[in-house]
């Protein structure tokens, strides 16, 4: 959700009135308590977290707490012989991801637009498209181990997750694109080719980012539930270690790490969005 | 040069339709949108199109550039039929349909790159355009920052970069409020008359049509054929033509008006 704000005063030189200062208190004010209020109910997550274990309300085996968190991660920093550190873990699944969404966008982009140049190999495809986007892909995560080895299958997974929603997304934006639009293209005689390049995908550069979004996430999953099944490294392969040997230390550790690698991307994006649109 | 509409001179006429005809076709069966058209017009000559809507106006805008084939007949420039667009064919859209994500001067460039004409040339081109239509200082704005009117004048250089020798108006004032309207009409007659553009303006405006074009074609609802074809002349002292806003005000104004109005048979339904 992008929000308006600080929208210009329209054509005033005028000294800005009382009443209009005073709005813009209002507005300040507004915005701190709802930080206020996110920040305080974060707060109160991480509190309830340490004191229920602590007070055995409920087990700290299955929890752990959010003051062991640290302690284990500068723990599982040093690389032991058994244990590459937490460090070469981490960097493994963004390692990952990042390859995931990239082939997930760029096979995305080529197929949607295959798509859009063939109307009819759409309208063959297209129920095979919304099945494969309907199906679990996870269920396939033994049968990837099997075709594609150990490291290849996290990768398959995360491009089975994110492929199919991509290319549906994509190819609607095209579909979108302004007829009009297309109509002055071809006023000046232009070819398919730069109707696609010059019209249609330009004018879905949103829609990209849209894609872009999803994909991070959804690249994300599947790199950690490959990692579930076949490796021996990435933050994936550390819950399921941690959940084995019963440590909810080390479990909860790689969770929060997850938690802040995909605020971190999920920034990055808003970050290019911004970029973009400011653009525009 | 207005009205040597004759068939026989060794020149051909600069845009000429031979019994063109148009069907679409539908799952619900198929309908016919022109019949039978047949129009001859010269270098040079300024002609608008009335009829309702839905009476095949844009279509015949669409045929003769290019984008549209007819089912019937023949659409000929300079004597050579068309077989789609042509570089010697403008066509100014009823929206300015500017591409947001380019700045004013890469959007009135578009025509020139999907041409393949010489970029330089091309962008001092639509450079000297904007800046004659006082749009010099925003260059390089975006299309958002542009007023209505603006941007309708960006379309309208735009269609001009690539130097067409016929330009096509379907309805381009009529996304436009009243005032500005009136502006930029009599603005762009007096641009496609000062270099000497054969154009055709397609509107429903009775007005618009008396006052912009030097003849005057009504089509009657579908299938759209022609109903009438008529010079419209106006007396002055020595024999300029008009600016669309001075023609509004002669007394040929109302006489031309109510012909055409009946002519349309426009009825009023509920």
């Amino acid at each position: 959700m992008s929000k308006v704000e600080g929208a210009p005063l329209i054509g005033q030189s005028l000294a800005p009135s009382a009443e209009y200062l005073a709005w813009l208190r209002a507005e300040r004010r507004d915005q701190l308590t709802v930080r206020g209020a996110q920040l305080a109910l974060l707060l109160v997550f991480l509190v309830l977290w340490e004191v229920l274990p602590r007070a055995q309300i409920i087990n700290p085996l299955f929890t752990s707490y959010p003051s062991a968190l640290w302690p284990t991660f500068v723990e599982l920093l040093q690389a032991t012989p058994q244990q590459a550190s937490i460090l070469t873990h981490t960097w493994s699944t963004v390692l990952a991801t990042v390859v995931g969404f990239t082939a997930a966008m760029a096979l995305g982009i080529a197929i949607a637009a295959a798509l859009w140049w063939w109307q009819g190999l759409y309208r063959v495809l297209d129920p095979y498209l919304v099945v494969a986007n309907a199906m679990p892909k996870t269920a396939f995560v033994p049968i990837f181990y099997l075709w594609l080895g150990a490291s290849l299958s996290i990768y398959g997974m995360s491009l089975a997750i994110s492929l199919f929603v991509t290319v549906l997304m994509i190819y609607n934006g095209f579909q979108g694109t302004d007829p009009n639009k297309v109509k002055l293209a071809q006023t000046f005689g232009a070819s398919k080719a730069q109707i696609l390049t010059k019209v249609v995908l330009p004018g879905s550069v949103p829609t990209l980012i849209a894609a872009l979004k999803v994909n991070v996430g959804l690249s994300l999953v599947g790199v950690v539930v490959g990692e579930f099944q076949s490796a021996n490294l990435g933050l994936g392969y550390l819950i399921q270690y941690g959940s084995q040997i019963f440590k909810l230390n080390i479990v909860m550790t790689a969770i929060t790490i997850l938690a802040i690698v995909s605020s971190v991307m999920y920034l990055a994006i808003s970050w290019l969005e911004a970029a973009v649109m400011r653009r525009r | 040069m207005v009205g040597s509409r004759s068939n026989t001179s060794a020149v051909p006429p600069k845009l000429e339709l031979r019994d063109v005809a148009l069907r679409y076709f539908g799952r619900e069966g198929e309908t016919e949108a022109l019949r039978g058209i047949s129009l001859s017009i010269a270098a040079g000559e300024f002609v608008a199109i009335i009829g309702q809507s839905g009476c095949g106006k844009s279509t015949l805008l669409s045929l003769i550039s290019g984008i549209l084939r007819p089912t019937g007949g023949a659409v000929l420039i300079d004597g050579r039929p068309v077989a789609g667009p042509s570089r010697k064919v403008g066509y100014m859209l009823q929206q300015d349909y500017l591409f947001e994500w380019r700045t004013i001067l890469e959007n009135a460039v578009l025509g020139a790159e999907i041409q393949g004409l010489d970029m330089a040339a091309a962008r001092q081109r639509a450079t000297a355009l904007l800046t004659r239509y006082g749009l010099g200082q925003f260059l390089n704005h975006r299309p958002r920052q542009l007023s209505g009117g603006m941007r309708q004048r960006v379309a309208l250089a735009r269609t001009l970069v690539t130097e067409p020798d016929i330009v096509l108006l379907d309805e381009p004032f009529s996304a436009l409020d009243s005032q500005t309207r009136l502006a930029l009409a009599d603005e762009v007659a007096d641009i496609l008359r000062r270099e000497r553009k054969t154009a055709i303006l397609v509107t429903h405006d009775i007005g618009e049509a008396i006052g912009m074009a030097e003849r005057v074609i009504v089509l009657s609802r579908r299938p759209g054929q022609v109903k009438s074809d008529r010079p419209i002349r106006f007396a002055t002292p020595n024999g300029a033509r008009l600016s669309p806003l001075a023609a509004r005000g002669t007394p040929e104004f109302n006489g031309y008006f109510n012909t055409l109005w009946q002519e349309l048979e426009v009825h009023v339904e509920g």
